[in-house]
């Protein structure tokens, strides 16, 4: 369901407006394609907690190039999957797994962040706020866990607040590379996700990562997080 | 292949010469055998040394790399991300009486764990790797390799440009952080292009690691952004020492039958 939303509508309208030949075909035949989701604020708006440059370099570059070769992979996904050529099939799973993964992420990452002045950094109210003294003790306890869980990742991933629609409970976990939460557990619904890979923080903290990770919490957007945990378990 | 400094800051392992620089940061040495015999034992004024590894110099200055790696670059992977897995480790290993006796090699090896790694693989695997790394370049580095390497990659591979392709190809392709690796199979007794992610290293498996490329992100990001292409471009085009992969090719082939030996028909 949260992939419906990722396709956009500029997909459909783009098609108009002299979209590559081959995303053409492709559309025509049936096969969605995705695209990069604006970001709902300026480049800029999230400084001083992560700068101009970052943001652009991690849309327009990281992200777009995720999208890009996830749109490759499912085209010849759907070639193998014509052909019937299974091989071909189980071979693009992990292109699809880590692009796809990687469009996912993002595009969750975008909404979870917000400038101070929009809310970014408010703490939750209502319903979240109080699962997570209840879940997990309170709100500096869990940013102390995830600045931990955070801080300890070796290489690449994804530090997550989730909740398990199941139990409804919060729980805090990691994954690797572009793993979305979901492999984790089926039942994880992915409330806040914060992007440990070194290009999320690099340029600006170097190999600092704790202070990435103190510094985020300014611009969390705890709004959209209550919104995603509101809707699980009204 | 160059010379190498140990940091002044950090000691070496305690069967290699002490340097002079050192002396002021001695802890005590753990000696199991001579704490037996007694607080007494050790003279009060022995100062306490905790040594295991030290950070190892890459055998050319820092700026030495430029433009292809900035000095800038180097000054944050070698002084801050090698060193804290050099830091890192020697306080894992304080805690440890036994992985401190290990050599590297050894201490990789068996805290790999045949892929259960222990906590301290990650900082053992990534001193070793980085240790090689540095050594794998040099400035003026890149063009091709020569003689017998050059003779048993075109054997492996088809061509050396066909090798340069599946390597960079590696490096694209691989997910995440990692290393790239050309690699003498020791038991298929050939050359192979190998990725692995994160701290894994081939020795973990007993093959050979000639030579290799760092594809974490923080290798490349200051210098070349996003743009690991253009990184491992200039690596193999500027970087890399084809004269260390041949002295270290000659002495795997101590240890590997690449060839039958030529024996001469009477």
């Amino acid at each position: 369901m949260a992939l419906r939303t990722i396709v956009s509508r500029k997909t459909l309208a783009a098609l108009g407006s002299g979209l590559r030949a081959e995303a053409r075909l492709a559309a025509s035949r049936g096969l969605v394609t995705f695209s990069l989701p604006d970001l709902p604020y300026d480049y800029g708006a999230l400084e001083p907690a992560i700068s101009a440059e970052i943001m652009q370099l991690h849309h327009q570059k990281h992200h777009q190039t995720y999208v890009t070769n996830y749109n490759k992979a499912l085209e010849q996904l759907e070639d193998a999957m014509a052909k019937g050529d299974a091989l071909a099939v189980v071979k693009l799973q992990s292109a699809i797994k880590f692009n796809g993964g990687g469009h996912i992420n993002h595009s969750i990452f975008w909404k979870n962040l917000s400038p101070i002045r929009e809310g970014g950094g408010e703490p939750p109210k209502g319903s979240l706020g109080w699962a997570i003294d209840t879940d997990l003790g309170s709100m500096e306890a869990l940013v102390q866990r995830m600045n931990a869980e955070g801080a300890a990742l070796q290489g690449s991933g994804w530090v997550w607040l989730g909740l398990d629609k199941d139990f409804k409970k919060l729980v805090v976990e990691t994954t690797a590379n572009q793993d979305p939460l979901v492999t984790k557990g089926a039942n994880l619904v992915p409330l806040i996700g914060i992007d440990v890979w070194e290009h999320a923080y690099y340029l600006q903290y170097k190999n600092v990562k704790p202070d990435y990770l103190k510094n985020i919490w300014k611009v969390i957007n705890w709004k959209y997080a209550s919104e995603v945990y509101e809707k699980e378990c009204h | 292949m160059g010379s190498f400094s140990l940091h002044a800051s950090c000691l070496a392992k305690h069967n290699l010469p002490w340097s002079n620089g050192c002396s002021q940061n001695l802890n005590s040495l753990r000696i199991p055998a001579l704490q037996q015999r007694g607080p007494g034992f050790l003279s009060r004024k022995a100062s306490k040394i905790l040594a295991f590894y030290g950070l190892k110099s890459p055998p050319y200055a820092l700026d030495a790399l430029e433009p292809y790696m900035s000095k800038r670059l180097l000054e944050t992977h070698w002084g801050e991300h090698h060193h804290g897995y050099v830091e890192g480790l020697n306080k894992q290993l304080e805690k440890n009486d036994i992985l401190y006796s290990y050599t590297l090699d050894e201490l990789v090896k068996v805290t790999y764990n045949n892929g259960n790694p222990l906590p301290e693989f990650n900082n053992a695997a990534q001193v070793w790797n980085h240790d090689f790394f540095w050594e794998s370049m040099q400035p003026g580095g890149g063009g091709m390799p020569e003689l017998g390497l050059l003779q048993q990659i075109e054997k492996d591979f088809g061509s050396f440009t066909n090798f340069k392709e599946k390597f960079i190809e590696a490096s694209l392709s691989l997910f995440g952080s990692g290393w790239v690796w050309l690699v003498l199979k020791r038991q298929e007794k050939r050359l192979e292009v190998v990725k692995t992610s994160n701290a894994v290293n081939p020795i973990a498996w007993d093959d050979i690691p000639l030579m290799s490329l760092d594809t974490w992100e923080h290798a490349y990001y200051q210098d070349y952004k996003h743009d690991r292409g253009k990184y491992v471009n200039a690596f193999m085009n500027h970087l890399v020492s084809w004269h260390v992969v041949t002295a270290r090719i000659i002495r795997a082939e101590a240890f590997v039958n690449l060839g039958e030996p030529k024996i001469p028909v009477a």
